[in-house]
């Protein structure tokens, strides 16, 4: 039987204000364990919450960026269960009436574009972290977490394939960085994607029973973990099983998913409106300057890369993905105003680095005006594409501007055409072999038989020579002993 | 609408609230006439009334996103019964 798969995903973003959620400790990540815990997030008897209104803002930053209806009243409600990373012994939330209602994003996929629709977005607080290494046979609590502000997106069931699923979760990405409402580090937890999958015969219009996937913190395994679960649930069914509604953890190491113990019980969160919280009312007004300080989106921003800068479709989808990557690129472009250029030398050579060094594109070692300088150069002919490879790793490793670096290292091209005749006379008398292969060869052929020669030559001058100016003055010289 | 003694059982577990045996028929009988009560309540044609989220008529207040609480974990831990390495310890709770 042929098998159609549906995907919904909820994606937890931490939202990248200064102070938590419902109290005014910071949210700075990587402190000591409990020294941004206040008496609120402990739960101290007598504290009440507050709400912060840069948590709001950015709540609906993000539902303007999905064209999603703003609640104009938010209630929050009480989800009870008990955890002791969760000292207030319920997690406050939003489920009647959340910040941000139904919206959609547009998804690039192999059968071209698809509209994945957002059911709603609510803001929540995170809770604590536990660790279990051994104190002595007890749990350590971390509390500097508890409180810190969420948004959950959650979509409609949209998407049928994994690789749709991790297009649906980068554009989230892409929208939440480019906002600037959230860091986007998955391995940090900073967005956290939880993944619904069932499976249903091609054709059907029901849905299946559906697993829920958590555990998945890299855009990789949004796809590996629903192949590896889509296969389970098919192998299942086809064994004549049935497919259990429960969570199941993924494990990267093993590649497999396997059932989260369900407790009992486990899904009665008896949710009622919090009275410690009054319904959160904005007005027209206060929706309509946020979307003043909106930035440009990553759609938009793609178009213009692709009308303006005369970007290829693919090309423009890299750049615009991450503000920071797009906003470098746009200097290096500045600097050097060749666009395909400098697109070629950021998704290239930059990346290659920034990857292979595990650093993001703000902490690379050489800054958008450096790499712009050398392009300057390469465009000017002052030096080759491949000299420029050679400075660009003497300034990742030591800094400087490209003209320091190629007057220091004497990198200059040779474009003196009488050393680089000379330098090509030599190659020829050294070379008598290849230059009668050459003259036998059919007239037709003899593009390809260049690449010899141009080798030596480039060889001889340490790569400085102007490659033009060697293939013309090369193709002449053999040319004329053919005659 | 009325309980039963499984239904109150139940209640006080996911509450994680200890009842003493004998006091579970009171409990049953107090919270079925509650319930009760709500039933009643129900019949009430409520069509164009909007639920009620809070039984004051107020919004909300905002607080700016400064950081106004400092580091006062030693003072924080000292009513803990063991904190070790700033960490509050609990029960292990991992199954």
């Amino acid at each position: 039987m042929e098998w159609e798969t549906v995907i919904g995903l909820e994606i937890h973003v931490q939202l990248a204000t200064n102070t938590k959620i419902f109290s005014g400790a910071s949210t700075a990540f990587g402190a000591e364990p409990n020294t941004q815990a206040c008496a609120v997030d402990l739960a101290l008897p007598g504290t009440l919450p507050v709400f912060n209104d840069g948590a709001q803002k950015m709540a609906i930053m993000f539902g303007l960026a999905i064209n999603a209806d703003i609640g104009k009243r938010a209630v929050f409600e009480r989800k009870n269960y008990f955890y002791p990373d969760l000292p207030k012994g319920y997690q406050t939330t939003q489920l009647e009436a959340p910040v941000v209602g139904e919206g959609f994003v547009d998804i690039e996929t192999e059968a071209g574009e698809r509209r994945v629709r957002i059911h709603h977005a609510h803001l929540e607080e995170d809770a604590g972290k536990s660790l279990h290494e051994d104190f002595h046979g007890q749990s350590g609590i971390d509390l500097n977490r508890a409180g810190t502000p969420l948004v959950e997106i959650v979509s409609e069931p949209d998407m049928r394939t994994s690789k749709e699923a991790a297009a649906y979760a980068r554009k989230i990405h892409a929208i939440v960085t480019t906002l600037g409402i959230c860091d986007g580090n998955m391995a940090e937890g900073s967005m956290r994607c939880d993944c619904n999958v069932s499976i249903r015969p091609k054709g059907s219009e029901t849905l299946g029973t559906r697993t829920e996937l958590k555990n998945i913190n890299s855009f990789r395994f949004i796809e590996r973990a629903i192949d590896t679960e889509v296969e389970r649930q098919i192998d299942l069914i086809e064994d004549g099983g049935t497919v259990v509604q429960e969570t199941r953890l993924y494990d990267p190491d093993k590649n497999e998913t396997r059932s989260m113990r369900s407790k009992e019980d486990a899904n009665d969160y008896r949710y009622f409106p919090c009275p410690d919280l009054l319904p959160v009312v904005v007005d027209d007004a206060y929706v309509e300057a946020i979307r003043l300080t909106l930035p440009e989106l990553p759609d938009a921003r793609k178009e213009r890369f692709i009308s303006e800068l005369g970007l290829s479709e693919y090309d423009a989808g890299v750049l615009s993905a991450y503000r920071d990557q797009a906003d470098y690129f746009e200097s290096v472009v500045e600097c050097c105003g060749d666009a395909k250029l400098a697109a070629n030398w950021v998704m290239g050579e930059l990346a290659k680095n920034l990857n292979a060094a595990d650093l993001s594109i703000e902490k690379s070692p050489v800054s958008a005006e450096q790499l712009g300088g050398l392009l300057v150069r390469i465009k000017d002919n002052t030096i080759s594409g491949n000299i420029a490879k050679k400075v660009f790793e003497v300034q990742w490793n030591e800094g400087g501007t490209a003209d320091e670096v190629i007057e220091a290292k004497g990198l200059k091209q040779v474009t003196d055409t009488g050393a680089i005749e000379s330098m090509i006379d030599e190659v020829i008398a050294n070379a008598s072999a290849q230059v009668e292969q050459y003259k036998a060869a059919e007239p037709e052929k003899r593009g390809k038989m260049l690449g010899f020669f141009m080798g030596q030559v480039m060889k001889a001058s340490g790569g400085k020579a102007n490659p033009g100016a060697v293939t013309g003055i090369l193709k002449s010289k053999l040319d004329a002993l053919c005659d | 609408m009325s309980i039963d003694r499984s239904d109150v059982e139940r209640i006080a577990h996911l509450a994680r609230l200890e009842l003493n045996e004998q006091d579970i028929p009171a409990y049953t009988e107090n919270l079925s006439s509650i319930l009760n009560l709500i039933d009643e309540m129900q019949q009430i044609d409520t069509d164009g009334v909007e639920p009620l989220a809070h039984p004051l008529d107020a919004v909300q207040r905002l607080r700016a996103d400064e950081v106004t609480e400092l580091n006062q974990r030693d003072k924080l831990q000292a009513v803990a019964p063991a904190v070790e390495e700033g960490l509050f310890l609990v029960p292990k709770v991992i199954e």
